[in-house]
């Protein structure tokens, strides 16, 4: 895919670099001159926005620990000092706490479009499989990020998250004190997770380098699925993609703004201001609303250790799901079936985050079972089975003829 | 050089593996064993409570390893009721009696930790008026056992001892 470089230095000085270290050459290579499908839509935007999203929270992260105290003495009170006291402190800090949601808003969609145009499905499995690598990482540093201003939300977080690991026979309990490091979630919890929250997102930035180069070995996927035949399928990725990347950016910065500046703690709890009392769990403890489905799925199951494999395995099936997924045709655009399944999962997941967010009990707890059921059953039954039986539209000879006889439609 | 028999070469090198295996678990032993509980963790293991002004139907909660123990004084009902449960039909079967000390058949003492994920379960509440854990539904009776909901055993009884009659030492 990559092809042979076009990239010529312009003057002796890039000349002399180029020789050396081609660093010129791979951007321009990666980013310039790099084909991409001319039919790409919107849905292709949301990589570059979850670069950006990336750079926002390491950014405000690394001001944020100018200011905060990693302490549970003083965790809470440094944070708001933050809030309070630190010249645009509150802005930094907002920035952060709903960058993290903006995140997640961004790399489910980011997702959602990977399922329903088929970008998982060879030759882009490893591409998929390091995206998936990225959102647990992400979860991980969100769940820890979580926990620094140790509030009620953060304290009671930490320990429900940390006792699922209990649900392993024999070694659980062992590994519950180890993460601790004591008999409950301490000082020692809170400095451990600080340095991780520091330490995971620079993780992600590296697994984000291994998945643009995969992306850049076999091509981005497009809207018709169909790959790239000729030149004549693609424009160079500068100018086109750089600004409609931007233009996508901008829009979503347009909504990250409207969360900031006038609603900043919508996406929080109430909670999480007050300091964290290791005494008293609060009535109603729910995670961060970019886990809810996965709460849900750990709720329904009436068993420890089968909630706990149930909400792991949510995820783990999106590592085999491209030797799920037994159809030849990539884009759902031509498979009228799994379209129909691809919304009516939509819906299960929202269903099942609306269901996370409300008390264990009555006909939640059997609404998240069938859901929960259903969501597995999308992916271990239906996804191998439509494979087989559906027959697919037909599929255009390329991209190009795609859009061509769009065009000739209007 | 392909010989079937293995030389004093491939001795070597077992030899020379096996070592350098040893001395990295060794090394990464230090780096693993930091994150558990330290002696000043460990040295916080007992602390005494004094339970004279815990009158029959109250709970009191203390602070035992940074997680709270309840200290519950039944009541003669709450006795009663207990007494007539099935106890083969619990999920975590255990008799009240084997859960207190004897001559101190009413007070109960228990780690306040639902054994589901760790939540600290509200008093006098959930199907049986002993503990209902707020978190993900668990119900628990006066004796701190388990009846429904996803916990899987009953709250834990610490080691504890009775130091006089108005005093409990726990851990």
């Amino acid at each position: 895919m990559s092809g042979h470089s076009t990239y010529t230095p312009s003057n002796g000085f890039t000349r002399w670099i180029d020789e050396r270290l081609p660093i010129i050459r791979l951007s321009y290579d990666s980013f310039v001159a790099y084909p991409t499908p001319r039919n790409l839509n919107y849905w292709w935007t949301f990589g570059g926005i979850l670069s950006m999203m990336l750079m926002v929270q390491l950014l405000t992260g690394i001001v944020l620990v100018m200011h905060y105290t990693p302490n549970t003495l003083m965790a809470f009170t440094s944070v708001e000092h933050i809030m309070r006291d630190v010249n645009w402190g509150w802005l930094i800090r907002y920035m952060h706490a709903n960058g993290a949601s903006m995140f997640f808003i961004a790399v489910y969609i980011h997702i959602l479009r990977g399922l329903y145009y088929g970008s998982y499905k060879a030759p882009r499995e490893i591409l998929w499989i390091l995206g998936v690598v990225i959102f647990l990482l992400m979860m991980a540093t969100a769940f820890m990020g979580y926990v620094l201003p140790w509030g009620q939300m953060s304290f009671w977080g930490a320990t429900v998250i940390t006792n699922l690991f209990s649900a392993i026979p024999v070694i659980g309990d062992p590994i519950v004190i180890w993460l601790w490091g004591g008999f409950s979630v301490d000082n020692p919890t809170l400095n451990r997770f600080f340095s991780l929250h520091y330490l995971l997102p620079f993780v992600i930035v590296g697994v984000v380098a291994l998945h643009v180069w995969a992306l850049h070995v076999v091509g981005q996927n497009n809207p018709t699925g169909v790959e790239i035949k000729s030149e004549q399928d693609t424009v160079p990725f500068t100018p086109y993609a750089t600004l409609k990347d931007a233009f996508g950016m901008s829009a979503f910065l347009v909504v990250f703004c409207w969360f900031l500046f006038y609603t900043p703690n919508y996406m929080g709890h109430p909670d999480n201001y007050i300091p964290a009392n290791p005494m008293v769990t609060p009535a109603h403890i729910v995670p961060e609303w970019y886990f809810l489905p996965f709460y849900a799925i750990l709720r329904s199951i009436p068993d420890k250790l089968g909630g706990v494999i149930a909400m792991f395995g949510s995820i783990a099936v999106l590592f085999v799901l491209p030797w799920l997924d037994t159809s030849k045709v990539k884009s759902n655009a031509y498979r009228p079936l799994m379209k129909q399944f691809f919304w009516i999962l939509v819906i299960c997941g929202l269903g099942l985050g609306y269901l996370g967010s409300q008390p264990a009990e009555g006909g939640y707890v059997i609404a998240s079972r069938i859901l929960t059921a259903w969501y597995f059953l999308h992916f271990l039954v239906i996804t191998p089975v439509l494979g087989l039986v559906e027959k697919p539209k037909p599929v255009p000879e390329s991209i190009t003829a795609a859009v061509l006889a769009k065009n000739a439609a209007h | 050089m392909d010989t079937a028999e293995p030389s004093r070469r491939d001795f070597l090198y077992i030899a020379t593996g096996a070592v350098a295996a040893v001395g990295a678990a060794a090394a990464v032993w230090p780096f693993v064993d930091q994150m558990n509980p330290d002696a000043s963790a460990l040295a916080m293991a007992s602390t005494e409570v004094d339970i004279s002004a815990v009158t029959p139907g109250q709970t009191i909660t203390v602070k035992w390893r940074g997680k709270p123990v309840f200290v519950r004084n039944r009541t003669k009902e709450e006795m009663d009721k207990l007494a007539a449960m099935d106890v083969k039909a619990l999920k975590d079967p255990q008799s009240d009696a084997d859960r207190v000390k004897k001559g101190h058949e009413s007070i109960l003492v228990v780690v306040g930790v639902c054994t589901h994920l760790g939540c600290v379960p509200l008093g006098n509440a959930g199907d049986h008026k002993g503990w209902f854990c707020p978190c993900h539904g668990s119900h628990y009776d006066a004796s701190g056992r388990i009846h429904a909901g996803p916990a899987p055993l009953n709250l834990p009884v610490p080691p504890y001892e009775f130091v006089s009659d108005k005093v409990v030492k726990i851990g």
